[in-house]
């Protein structure tokens, strides 16, 4: 069997990001790619809406919903990211260098996405499966209405963490400002401690840091129902 | 929408490029804001002088005004006319006199800004066209701030650009809408604040003259905006010796921030910054929400 990787770069100083992410969307399926994207200066939706077998290394800043809807591919962004970095991603992993706005993997159903300095507000929000882990600290309304995933901060949290949360799970090691709605701190078992350390391996910090300084929080599943004696508020 | 930059100087030698550096950074957000654009510009005071940018339509002859304000003041008048803006050099001591004087002899002229450094421009049309019209890639000094308008609260119109300036070297841009801008320009009237315009921003950068005439120093009146302002702000404001940042408490509108030996930078969008020179080593940050970020030229 051989191992077939087409390798390229891509100039954005030249070329369109148009151009490049219709190059990046009509990849051949049987290959593997790697591509270097240059110049990136700040572009919107760089590598945004891939479904291949490829690993796309972005040399600088990046502007809003980098490897947004990401499926299957790797997305390396050595730099920082604007807003909505890979909202909604189905698969695969999405690594940024530097900090990310806000609104980091908003949405995002799976895969994971790594960020290695901070991420601002509103990370996570909405989180319906993938797994975020933050190496610094993240903003207010982080995992607002997150349904599914985890979401694991090595730093501190901002306000209202968690609000109106569903069933994902958060892991912060450090301050937590305060926590939203409904949200609350849940006992940390040993289930929940393999599940970290599971993320951490994936975020390749295993061991680096130890799990036992972690606190759970989740949701308090007081919101999920329509509770009758809250009639008269409405 | 809506787009704001500023650029505030640290390294003398950088002075001579402001007007370059700020216009590709105003240029760069023109899909924000394709309605007007308008920016400020602090360069060289002159001693015990005073400019006031003036405005009125292009067929407006500037010279026989200034001819005309001369021979009240003994000839002691520069004029510099760009497009439909123009900036009257007058003694400092003679501004009120001369403020008047404008009212009465020109009242189709609008003067959008006075100061000692602070030039004030803006126009409808598209950021890159307003930047050319007034050139202002060859203006020089230590700072400026820029907008590029999107209009949601009030119509397209000149006097509905950026920025808003409602006291000497004071400007400010506004990227958000303010819910509570009526019931504060009243107060504000009340206490002798002058304005031009329905506009929300302009109750924003005149609640901003209202404190400082109070005494409070930039940052002081920037804390208070805190408590009195209501709804979404992103603003950026300049004086005469300084440039400040301050974002709403839940950060509603994109701000992101470059600093290096030799600058400090603003932008809604990193790519407005992308082009500054050194940015690729810069420190770039987010301003936090509800926290106040000023820089002064003085130590």
């Amino acid at each position: 069997m051989s191992l077939r990787v087409n390798a390229r770069s891509f100039d954005l100083a030249s070329g369109t990001v148009r151009d490049l992410n219709a190059a990046l969307h009509q990849l051949d399926p049987a290959a593997s790619h790697y591509w270097r994207v240059r110049n990136p200066k700040g572009r919107h939706s760089i590598a945004a809406g891939l479904d291949a077998d490829a690993t796309v290394e972005i040399e600088g800043n990046v502007g809003y919903y980098c490897a947004g809807m990401n499926k299957r591919a790797t997305v390396l962004i050595k730099g920082n990211a604007g807003v909505g970095v890979a909202e909604n991603m189905m698969s695969g992993l999405v690594h940024v260098q530097g900090d990310a706005s806000q609104s980091a993997g908003a949405t995002a159903n799976g895969g994971l996405l790594v960020i290695d300095g901070s991420a601002s507000a509103r990370c996570g929000i909405s989180l319906k499966g993938a797994d975020i882990v933050v190496k610094g600290s993240i903003g207010h309304m982080s995992a607002f209405m997150a349904q599914a995933g985890s979401l694991v901060v090595l730093g501190d949290a901002g306000e209202a963490l968690g609000d109106s949360i569903y069933e994902a799970k958060l892991f912060v090691r450090g301050a937590v400002q305060s926590l939203g709605a409904d949200c609350i701190e849940k006992k940390l078992k040993d289930k929940h401690r393999q599940r970290l350390h599971g993320l951490l391996e994936k975020a390749g910090i295993a061991g680096q840091v130890d799990i036992g300084e972690f606190r759970r929080y989740g949701s308090a599943r007081r919101l999920y129902h329509f509770h009758v004696d809250n009639a008269s508020a409405y | 929408m809506c787009g704001i930059v500023g650029l505030f100087l640290k390294n003398q030698k950088l002075r001579p490029e402001l007007g370059g550096l700020l216009g590709t950074m105003l240029t760069t957000l023109s899909e924000r804001g394709p309605d007007s654009a308008g920016f400020a510009v602090y360069g060289e005071a002159r001693p015990d002088r005073i400019k006031l940018t003036l405005r009125a339509s292009a067929d407006t002859d500037f010279d026989v005004i200034a001819t005309e304000v001369g021979s009240t003041l003994g000839g002691d008048v520069s004029i510099c006319r760009r497009d439909t803006h123009a900036v009257l050099s007058v003694p400092l001591a003679r501004a009120e006199e001369v403020r008047a004087q404008l009212l009465r002899i020109a009242p189709g002229v609008t003067i959008v800004g006075m100061g000692r450094r602070m030039e004030l421009y803006k126009e409808v049309g598209l950021p890159a066209e307003v930047a050319k019209r007034f050139d202002l890639g060859g203006m020089t000094g230590t700072h400026g701030i820029g907008h590029t308008r999107m209009a949601t609260e009030s119509a397209v119109t000149t006097d509905g650009a950026h920025p808003y300036s409602t006291g000497a070297d004071q400007c400010l841009v506004h990227n958000g809408s303010l819910s509570n801008h009526n019931a504060l320009r009243r107060e504000l009237k009340r206490d002798g604040i002058a304005f031009a315009t329905e506009n929300d921003t302009e109750v924003a950068a005149g609640y901003l003259t209202w404190r400082l005439h109070q005494g409070m120093n930039l940052g002081a009146a920037l804390e208070s905006a805190l408590a009195d302002l209501d709804g979404f702000y992103t603003f950026v404001v300049g004086t005469e010796s300084g440039f400040g940042v301050l974002r709403d408490p839940i950060a509603c509108k994109p701000a992101v921030m470059a600093e290096t030996d030799d600058y400090v930078a603003f932008g809604t969008e990193y790519r407005a910054l992308a082009d500054l020179p050194g940015v690729e080593t810069a420190r770039v940050f987010e301003p936090e929400p509800a926290k106040v970020y000023f820089w002064d030229l003085k130590p």
